[in-house]
């Protein structure tokens, strides 16, 4: 008797998208990654990932640039407040609601 | 090597032994100088710990939460009111399956304030669904850390090592120090098959619906009650998982044996005392007496308190004329909790022992032997078959 026949049922899920519906339209300001100053971006090498890491929704990808997926992003402003270059600028949605529709 | 120290620095010597990786504690005395110990360890080089500071016992058990999630050997040590500020914690270590170890060096609880021995700490905390070993010297103290890491990692679950304050925690005694590379043939490194993961992004006890749902996978998950109803099937399975461990370390040591209940004088006798802690030690001085009168009597001590060893305590008792239940603690508005625990599991006996129940050393009154072996004479005197009554005795006003 071990390990494999204990603790069958620890809670636990994996992260998927929807499950709260397409949360991006809670946004009152949108993360914009400015990629001339993010550090990734910049460089061209696997560095930093502060935003990716810090995100507690898990939309923004640990890429090349990193890219925030806005149909799930709430803008909780987490990943402007953790980015230790200031690369991620917080807007009003409305400058884009006149663009967008 | 033998040494001559305290039980508390014996506990801090099994979990350096253990090679814990993450430890955070508040100090709370009688636990105090284990923390000291270990904090000290730590910055002599002598463990390659972490040793987390921390501004409460809350926050202790949150860390090691924390980092037992990550797949860390983690320990924390508390008592009394320390352990019931982390008392939702210590819901949550279990609830989430961490095999997280924790010294309980009992103390009474508050109000009024008091410092010294009782059990009603850790007695507070039963239905909590951790593991409650008690050890009676400082030996089993040390011994006890070792197997308790072994248990909790193989049934995920944590583990409570609970040893009495002052008696023990401050007392000196001799004990064996096993070698380091004794302890790792018996304690292989810890890995967890559920752990949080950058590379591998995982949720853990996030709010769990009553009923059961399909993961991303389309796989049903389990709800909060399949989960917690595999915490108590896990917890009566890792009786075999205790006893397991117990043998194996006697395999190593050489030392132990009695993982449910440790029996003196209990073969032959009519008569035994019952009790948890150093209490059955001291219980033994009385039944060496009372044998010299020609009585045959006996004292066991429960060593395992969580999951009861119901089986053990029937095997141990069914045919005995009587039981005299010894306990530092109370379920207040009933009896003494190892009272109800042992003549429950004694119903479903035919010829059921008489048992008598006695409350004894709250808030660190002294316990004086004299005391018990009165109280051992005058039970065996007055008991009936099917009786059972509660006293306190050492009272004085």
């Amino acid at each position: 008797m071990g390990q494999d026949n204990f603790g069958k049922m620890k809670s636990h899920s994996e992260p998927g998208p929807g499950d709260g519906g397409k949360t991006g339209s809670w946004r009152v300001k949108r993360p914009i990654i400015d990629l001339t100053v993010c550090i990734p971006a910049k460089s061209g090498k696997v560095a930093c990932f502060a935003c990716w890491m810090y995100c507690p929704d898990g939309v923004i990808t640990r890429t090349i640039p990193p890219v925030i997926d806005y149909e799930y992003c709430k803008g909780c402003e987490i990943c402007a407040e953790e980015c230790p270059v200031n690369a991620i600028e917080m807007v009003e949605e409305t400058q884009f609601a006149d663009k967008e529709g | 090597m033998h040494v001559i120290e305290s039980g508390n620095v014996a506990a801090a010597t099994g979990v350096k032994l253990a090679r814990t990786q993450v430890i955070a504690a508040y100090p709370i005395t009688p636990q105090t100088p284990l923390t000291e110990k270990l904090s000290e360890f730590v910055s002599k080089g002598q463990m390659t710990a972490q040793y987390i500071p921390v501004e409460s016992e809350h926050s202790a058990l949150s860390v090691c939460i924390a980092a037992s999630s990550t797949g860390s050997r983690t320990f924390t040590a508390t008592s009394a009111n320390g352990l019931l500020y982390m008392s939702e914690q210590v819901h949550w270590a279990s609830g989430a399956r961490l095999p997280i170890v924790m010294c309980v060096v009992n103390r009474g609880v508050g109000a009024p304030w008091t410092v010294w021995n009782d059990h009603q700490d850790s007695i507070s905390q039963r239905d909590t669904g951790w593991i409650q070993m008690h050890a009676c010297d400082h030996q089993q103290i040390l011994d006890t850390v070792l197997k308790a890491f072994m248990v909790a990692e193989k049934v995920s679950i944590p583990v409570m090592v609970c040893y009495d304050g002052y008696l023990l925690s401050h007392s000196y005694m001799p004990f064996e120090i096993p070698k380091q590379e004794d302890v790792d043939r018996f304690l292989p490194s810890f890995s967890s098959d559920c752990k949080l993961d950058p590379e591998h992004p995982l949720n853990q006890n996030t709010v769990t619906l009553p009923d059961v749902r399909p993961d991303i996978h389309g796989n049903m998950s389990p709800g909060y009650m399949e989960i917690r109803h595999n915490l108590q099937q896990d917890l009566i399975c890792s009786l075999d998982v205790v006893k397991e461990v117990e043998d194996r370390f006697k395999g190593i040591f050489n030392r132990g044996g009695s993982p449910f209940i440790e029996s003196y004088l209990c073969e032959d006798a009519e008569y035994v005392a019952v009790c948890m802690g150093s209490l059955s030690y001291q219980l033994r001085d009385v039944v060496d007496q009372l044998r010299n009168d020609g009585q045959k009597v006996g004292v066991a001590g429960v060593r395992l308190y969580r999951p009861f060893p119901n089986q053990a305590v029937i095997d141990a008792f069914s045919g005995k004329k009587g039981l005299v239940i010894f306990e530092k603690g109370i379920s207040y508005g009933n009896q003494g909790p190892l009272f109800t625990d042992i003549t429950s599991a004694l119903y479903q006996v035919e010829e059921r022992p008489f048992a008598h129940n006695y409350i004894l050393g709250i808030g660190g009154r002294e316990i004086k032997t004299q005391d018990l072996l009165d109280t051992f004479r005058k039970s065996i005197q007055s008991g009936r078959k099917n009786e059972i009554k509660t006293e306190w005795i050492g009272l004085k006003l």
